[in-house]
Formats: C-alpha cells, sequence, structure tokens
C-alpha cells in the first residue's frame, strides 16, 4: 500500500473541501483532497443551470462555472487525489489514517494531523418517505435524474411527475421540460413550496407546471415500467383519500430532502446531531473528535452553494489555527430559541467574529432574529420575510458582547419574534 | 439440441435445488425460468431464516423435510460460499400467558428432531438479546436457527448445477405444455420450445396454472402476501438473534431480523391477495409491521429505513407442500405450495423431489465427475485494505468502489455481468450494489456504464429488470 502523509486531508473535492483547502494551504500547510470522481467540483458540476455566486463572485454563475474558479485555485500547492474513495478514518494518538480506494492506484494510506470532513449530503429516496406501491423503473431521485441528463445525456423518462418541491426537483422540472419531456405536477406535501421562491417562478410558473401544495403521491404503479401515481390532498394533517386521483406517467423524480453523508464520520467516531444530521461541532467547527472538521453539507444542509464555501473557508481557518494550537479560551453554548429549528454551529467564541446559520420553523412577514445572552438580549436582526426553505445568517462579534456579562456557563440563545 | 430428460419449470430456490441435485447424474436437464435472472420471485422477497424445525407439527411433510433442510446448511454454504450464520432464534413470551405457548414449541420441536431448544428465563433471554424489551417475560431459544442471502443461495445453487451441465434459460414464459410421443414439449411465449421425458413443476405461485397446462391435477394457489422494511446497517436496534413473536394461526407473526450482511428486517405482515402479480406495499399494513417490532425491540426507528417491499407466499389450502408425482399425466412431478419454511426445506426438497422422479421412471446413475465447489469470488467489503491492494495489483478495479453504501467494486459487478447477471436488480441482488442507503442513487450512472461497457449494449437497452423495464428512454 502506497503511503502519504500530510499536514490536513480534506475528505470530498466539492465546493467545501476545495475551499478549505486553499485556506489550509494558504497559510503554509501541507494538505490534500480525496475525491471520488475524476474531477474535482463534486455536485456544481450537474447543475448547469445558473444562480450560483451571487453572494462569493458578485455574478451570476452557472455551477460547473462556480467549480472551475476554485478548481483553478486549487492547481498549485494542494496535492489532489481523484478517482479516490475513502472508505475508513482512523483516529489513534492524535493521528488521523484514511484508507483510500482507487482503481488507477489500488489503496493509498493517508496520514493526517486534521480531517476536513466535506462530503456534502446525499438524496433521500423513496424508502425513506415510505411511498407504497410496485417497484418499477422510472423512480429515480432528482439528482440522478440530472446526473444522467446533463453529464451523460440520457433522457430517463418521457412523462415525469415530481415528488416534492425542493429545490433539485423544481430545477429538473424546467430541465426535463427542455430535454422534451411532460413534466405533469410537482407534488409537495407542505401547505407552502419547500424550495426558493425563484426557482418556483423560473422553473415551474414560467412553464405552467402544476404545482400541488397540500398533497402527497399516495401510490406508484406500474409492473416493469411506472405507469402511473396516485396523489391524494391532505387535509387537516391527514390524507384524504376519498379524494385521491391518478396522473399518467412513465416517470417518478423524488426531490424530497438531503441528509449529510454521514456514515464515514460515525465510523470515525464523530457525534451525530439528530435534528441536522451533521456532526456536533464547536466554535470552531471542530466535530466531538479532536482535529476532526466539518463544513458544507455534510455539516448541515445549506440553499446556497455561496454559503458552503464560506463555512468551509472558515473551517479551513479554524483548521490552521488548531495546527498553530491555537485554541480558544473558552465557548459558550449557542441554544435555538422560539420558532428556529436549529443553529450552526452550536458553540460561540466570544473574544472573535462568529458567524451562524440558522433554519426558523415558521413562515413570517416582518421577522426579528433575537440574540440573548442569558435572558439579555444583545441583538436584532429584522427581515422582511422568512420560512423554512430559506436559510437565514447572521454575525455575533466580539462587540455584542460585554465581556463582564459573560460567565463560564452563559447561554446564546437565538429566536424569532 | 433442445431434447432433455428433465426439465424444471421456475428457478427459484426450489427449482434451483432440484436441479442443483439433479446436476449429480447423468441426465440432460434444463431450468427453465419465466424472468430475466433466478430467483427474482419468492424467493427474493422473504424472510432469509433457516428455521430451527418447531414451528410446525410432524404429521406436515414441510416440518420433516424442514429439520432435514437444516442441517444441510452448513456444507452448503461450504462447497457453495453464500451468506449464511447460524445466528439462533428466540421466540420471545412477552406475557405470562405466553410461556405456556412456548412450552407446546418446546416440546412439539423436541419430538421433531430439532436440536439444542432451551426454555430461558427473563434472565437468560436478556443475556441471549440485549435489545430486547424490558417487559420480556421469558424465550424459547433454537441455536440452530440462522439467516441467509436468500437469492445468493440460489444465485449459488443455479451456479453449481451450470458448472455441472444443466442448462438455464431465462425470458422463457411457458405457455404450453404438449405431449408428444414419450416426451413433454414445453413452448415459451416467445417461440422457444424444449422437450423433456420428465417435468418438474416448481413455479411457485404460478404451479397451479403450469399444473393446468399440463391437463394435470387441479389445485389452487393463494398468493398471501408479508411486507416488510429493510432498515440501515447503521441501526441501533440489530439483534444478535432472529426475533419471533409468539406466532398466530395465519403466520409466524411480525420479526425483527439481523440479515447476514447488517441490515435489519422488519415483518412480515400476512394478507391474502387475489393478484399474482401484486407485489406492491401499503401504508396501513408497514405501519402495523413498526408497532409489532416496537414490542419486541423498543429502539426500532422510522429513521432508519432504506426501503420497502413485499413478497407474496405461494399457499396452499392445506398449508402444507405438495410435492408428489402426478396421477393423471405421465412424466410430471409437482414441487408446489413451498411456503416457509421453503427456503429451510430446499435442499431436502431437492433430494426429495429426485427419489419422486425416480419413482416416476427416471434412471439416474451418478456422475464420476461431479464438482460441488464454486469457485469464492472475492467481495472487497469482506476484505483489510492490505487484502484489496494486493488484489488490485492483479485487476485495479477492485479497487474502484462504485457502491459507496455497500462497498462493491467494480470488478465484482464486471464478473457478475460476465455470469449473466445483466440487469440493475440482477446485479444488485448478486452484488449488493444499489441495495444501501442511497438506493442507487449515486451508484446508477456507475453501473449503467459498467453494463454498457461490458455487454457492449446502449443505454437505452440496460433494463430494471423485465423487458419493458427501460431505465433510459433516450439518449441526446
Amino acid at each position: 500500500m502506497r503511503e502519504m502523509r500530510f499536514d490536513v486531508l480534506v475528505v470530498g473535492g466539492g465546493a467545501a473541501g476545495m475551499a478549505a483547502a486553499c485556506e489550509v494551504r494558504d497559510a503554509g500547510y501541507t494538505v490534500v483532497i480525496v475525491e471520488r470522481e475524476n474531477v474535482l467540483g463534486g455536485i456544481l458540476l450537474q447543475c448547469i443551470h445558473n444562480g450560483f455566486g451571487l453572494t462569493e463572485f458578485r455574478e451570476e454563475l452557472t455551477g460547473p462555472e462556480y467549480a472551475e474558479r476554485f478548481i483553478d485555485a486549487t492547481t498549485t500547492g494542494i496535492e489532489v487525489l481523484t478517482d479516490s474513495t475513502v472508505v475508513e478514518i482512523e483516529n489513534a494518538n492524535g493521528e488521523k489514517t484514511a484508507y483510500c480506494y482507487s482503481g488507477k492506484t489500488g489503496v493509498t494510506v493517508v496520514r493526517a494531523r486534521a480531517v476536513v470532513l466535506a462530503m456534502g449530503c446525499r438524496e433521500r429516496n423513496r424508502g425513506n418517505v415510505r411511498i407504497p406501491g410496485t417497484r418499477p423503473a422510472g423512480v429515480l431521485t432528482a439528482g440522478l435524474a440530472q446526473r444522467l441528463v446533463n453529464i451523460d445525456g440520457l433522457i430517463p423518462g418521457r412523462d415525469v411527475v415530481i415528488v416534492g418541491s425542493g429545490d433539485i426537483g423544481l430545477i429538473m422540472a424546467r430541465r426535463m421540460t427542455w430535454a422534451g419531456c411532460t413534466v405533469h405536477a410537482v407534488i409537495e406535501i407542505q401547505p407552502y413550496p419547500s424550495g426558493l421562491t425563484r426557482n418556483i417562478v423560473q422553473c415551474l410558473n414560467d412553464f405552467k407546471i402544476p404545482l400541488y401544495l397540500s398533497h402527497i403521491v399516495s401510490r406508484i404503479d406500474g409492473h416493469d415500467r411506472v405507469t402511473r401515481v396516485d396523489v391524494t390532498p391532505v387535509e387537516s394533517g391527514s390524507p384524504n383519500y376519498d379524494k385521491t386521483f391518478a396522473i399518467s406517467c412513465d416517470t417518478v423524480l423524488l426531490s424530497v430532502g438531503l441528509v449529510p453523508e454521514n456514515e464515514l464520520s460515525k465510523e470515525a467516531g464523530v457525534e451525530i446531531d439528530p435534528t441536522t444530521n451533521g456532526p456536533i461541532v464547536d466554535a470552531r467547527l471542530m466535530t466531538s473528535v479532536d482535529g476532526i472538521f466539518a463544513a458544507g453539507n455534510v455539516l448541515h444542509v445549506h440553499d446556497l452553494v455561496d454559503y458552503v464555501s464560506e463555512e468551509a473557508r472558515r473551517a479551513g481557518a479554524y483548521v490552521v489555527k488548531y495546527l498553530r494550537q491555537e485554541y480558544p479560551a473558552r465557548q459558550l453554548r449557542v441554544k435555538p430559541g422560539a420558532n428556529v429549528r436549529y443553529v450552526r454551529p452550536g458553540k460561540c467564541d466570544p473574544s472573535t467574529e462568529n458567524r451562524f446559520y440558522m433554519r426558523p420553523l415558521v413562515v413570517k412577514n416582518d421577522a426579528t432574529v433575537v440574540v440573548r445572552l442569558d435572558s439579555t438580549e444583545v441583538k436584532r436582526i429584522k427581515r422582511p420575510h422568512i420560512q423554512p426553505s430559506e436559510m437565514i445568517t447572521f454575525r455575533v462579534n466580539e462587540g455584542d458582547l460585554r465581556e463582564s456579562a459573560i460567565r463560564d456557563d452563559s447561554v446564546l440563545e437565538v429566536g424569532i419574534e | 439440441m433442445n431434447d432433455f430428460d428433465i426439465a424444471i419449470v421456475g428457478a427459484g430456490v426450489t427449482g434451483a435445488s432440484v436441479a442443483r441435485t439433479l446436476s449429480r447424474y447423468g441426465l440432460d436437464v434444463v431450468l427453465l425460468e419465466k424472468e430475466c435472472d433466478v430467483s427474482l420471485g419468492t424467493s427474493k422477497a422473504n424472510s432469509g431464516i433457516i428455521h430451527a424445525g418447531f414451528h410446525h407439527d410432524r404429521k406436515y411433510l414441510k416440518t420433516r423435510l424442514e429439520v432435514d433442510g437444516n442441517v444441510m446448511f452448513d456444507r452448503l454454504r461450504k462447497e457453495l460460499d453464500f451468506p449464511f450464520k447460524r445466528c439462533g432464534i428466540l421466540v420471545v413470551a412477552m406475557k405470562d400467558e405466553d410461556m405456556k405457548y412456548l412450552s407446546t414449541l418446546f416440546e412439539q420441536g423436541r419430538e421433531n428432531g430439532a436440536v439444542g431448544l432451551e426454555m430461558c428465563s427473563r434472565e437468560r433471554t436478556i443475556e441471549l438479546e440485549p435489545k430486547i424489551h424490558p417487559d420480556v417475560v421469558g424465550s424459547l431459544y433454537a441455536p440452530a436457527g440462522g439467516i441467509i442471502e436468500p437469492y445468493r443461495f440460489v444465485f449459488a445453487l443455479v451456479e453449481s448445477a451450470r458448472k455441472n451441465g444443466v442448462e438455464l434459460m431465462t425470458n422463457f414464459a411457458l405457455q404450453r405444455a404438449e405431449r408428444t410421443g414419450e416426451k413433454w414439449r414445453l413452448e415459451a411465449g416467445d417461440g422457444r420450445s424444449v422437450s423433456a421425458s420428465y417435468v418438474v413443476n416448481a413455479a411457485g405461485l404460478y404451479a397451479d396454472d403450469v399444473s393446468r397446462m399440463f391437463g394435470a391435477e387441479e389445485f389452487s394457489i393463494r398468493p398471501r402476501k408479508g411486507e416488510y422494511y429493510l432498515l440501515d446497517r447503521m441501526t441501533k436496534a440489530c439483534p444478535s438473534r432472529v426475533l419471533f413473536p409468539v406466532p398466530t394461526q395465519i403466520s409466524k407473526g411480525m420479526l425483527v431480523i439481523p440479515t447476514v450482511e447488517g441490515t435489519v428486517l422488519i415483518g412480515p405482515t400476512a394478507e391474502d391477495v387475489d393478484d399474482k402479480a401484486d407485489v406492491s406495499t401499503s401504508v396501513d399494513q408497514l405501519d402495523r409491521i413498526f408497532e409489532a417490532a416496537r414490542r419486541m425491540v423498543p429502539s426500532v426507528s422510522e429513521n432508519d429505513v432504506i426501503t420497502s417491499f413485499s413478497g407474496l407466499r405461494p399457499a396452499l389450502d392445506d398449508g402444507d407442500f405438495f410435492l408428489k408425482v402426478s396421477e393423471v399425466v405421465p412424466g410430471l412431478v409437482h414441487a408446489a405450495g413451498i411456503q416457509s419454511p421453503g427456503l429451510t426445506a430446499a435442499p431436502a426438497i431437492g433430494e426429495y423431489v429426485k427419489d419422486l422422479l425416480k419413482e416416476a421412471g427416471c434412471t439416474m446413475i451418478e456422475k464420476q465427475r461431479f464438482d460441488p465447489n464454486l469457485q469464492r469470488l472475492p467481495r472487497i467489503r469482506d476484505l483489510s485494505a492490505a487484502d484489496v491492494d494486493s488484489l488490485a495489483t492483479e485487476d485495479p478495479r477492485y479497487a474502484e468502489i462504485v457502491c459507496r453504501c455497500e462497498r462493491v467494486s467494480e470488478a465484482e459487478i464486471r464478473e457478475a455481468i460476465r455470469r449473466g447477471h445483466a440487469t440493475l436488480d440482477g446485479l444488485k441482488y448478486f452484488t449488493r450494489a444499489g441495495m444501501g442507503r442511497c438506493q442507487g442513487g449515486f451508484c446508477t450512472y456507475r453501473i449503467l456504464k459498467t453494463i454498457m461497457d461490458e455487454t457492449g449494449c446502449t443505454a437505452t437497452e440496460v433494463r430494471k429488470r423485465g423487458a419493458a423495464s427501460a431505465i433510459i428512454t433516450r439518449q441526446l
């Protein structure tokens, strides 16, 4: 087995992995990215639509263009192992050992002082949302369909029904229409869409694709290939099967949520948060295992890749501090308050600037994010409109927190009013 | 060319086991299967349990064959290398009155010849299965019970049979059986035909239809559906033994099963249905499964669900196997009504059917050169990194991961395709690629490409299973 040694190992060469690796390299440390595919870029490469980079680059890019800017930035000073899958990470005596399998180079053992988990997320599938019926060909996740159409030029059907109004599903409604398919409906269980508003407008309304809110697909039918789905309205919280109607189709695309890919993390001993399905991290984005950090969709699912890049760059910077043995003097617990599903990270370093991402539980106009230190209000941020599908980001820095008010067991609570 | 001594209709576990048994003799045997691959019917979708011989009365033929079949698995595993583990079975009592029933089962098992049965106290039960519900009262422990990957068992039986000369014809949907002279002429829907002196009816759910085609005995197979949930290997609810509740009149109840590959199966339900092709799942049945499973293992969680599926038991009214030489037409042997414990009994059914064929007049002479062993195929998820590395020096594709969830390499996929498993479902059952938590979300395109590369077909020619199950309808 080939052996290699680096200061930092980054698992995954998507948006998060590339941003974290650049940060580590810029600080003068050696770093390797291990990527399963034959090129860097991750899922961005199949996202050929635009809308990326508005925050990061102040311009509107396609996924591949966004990826390319980062790929260009990784060409020097970063070792990249493509076509390589990390199958296991061991942690012993402060040293991390990763086993990387590759059809090109066999097994490579990578040893590192720190690891950044940047494996991204996977799509929830039919089993996860328990759609009954038969199991014919033609049922696939929207992301797989996107990959097949955009990268391989393979069209997986003609008459399409999309389950779930997540962003990938909406984008694929438009993409399949452009590919000559008929998209008969998008079915969403919630009374509101789960994707971004701009995608509802640009991908459904512009193409007159009907969106059924408060509806479920209650059955998939077909022997060899899908022939139809049953659609049932949800009324006061439960399906009303008397009002079920059928839609003929040969393809069902599922866009029913994303789950951080943490099997590797769990096997390495990293503790997982049941709310986000991502690792529990402190203010430095370090997991429960010393020296293992996490950023991007492996930590929690983000709406925008720009946020992923930002978070991962921060993770890279914290890794550098970790290597320099600069540890925070103290960290305060951060907890979700009223109307908040989660806030990440779950710790705050009161001596520096902290950037948080949070998801609300409610749809609300003229909302205010209120940050309290032990029930004393320290910050208010106004938002014209919030909804669960749109992430909120804000900062808390040392100036916001009065040193004298901070105790070791102080808690920062973030709520929405 | 298409003239055989024996034709077996149906390549499920029964037909496969009969084929493998017959491959020891100097006979020309053909195994006919209507699907594109073997084991895609009832043999695919069941609990995968090797039963321990206590569930049924000895008056049933199925009970005697279950006990005989159980002990044959250790040797078969050595010869054929399929996943099998004698992890033991616990029938758990949650109420005091259940214990009485367990003693009945215990006595019944002893009379049947089941080995190692033990009546367990609450403490002993918890020691044997720490994940059990704390309200457990006691249990019956059957250490000879086990778990198996049923389709892998069938694949291995068929492969061994073929290695020893049996011919397999897939996509052969029997349409007509005709007596011509001393032989049966069997015709498929696509016009192909074979002739054979003897025919074994191992058609599972369709055994009654097949019998009718021959003008033989009238009986009717009543499909009884069983629905299951498959849970991720990361689940905290994985028991170390198969857990049965106290059985009811119509079924053995809903179980919690640790699969050989580390995932967990919960189910099955038992519901009579009319349609033999109806392997759909339903909401209310699936809800019942969770409720029942949690009564035994409280940590069973909806969050761990990977997929759900259902299978159909090919049940006869009297509940027993129907293994018999036809009294109505010549040269036909029935192997019908093979529901639970059919998987366990399969090796013994093979022997039993062989004897029935002898009784029907078939001469059997053992071959000089029967090779019982199959070559072991490397599966990288069972190997250390160093072993994978050395395998990769011979074929680098052993280090190319295609299915990350189940850790399946490209070399394994190519080997499976070369062995005739060239559909997505066939490959899934042979290699486990696509069977894990992402259910093919990440690996489907890689598998597509590998099939195309290995067989030379185009993307639109790749199938999930049946003829009309194209994955890709058009290429840009």
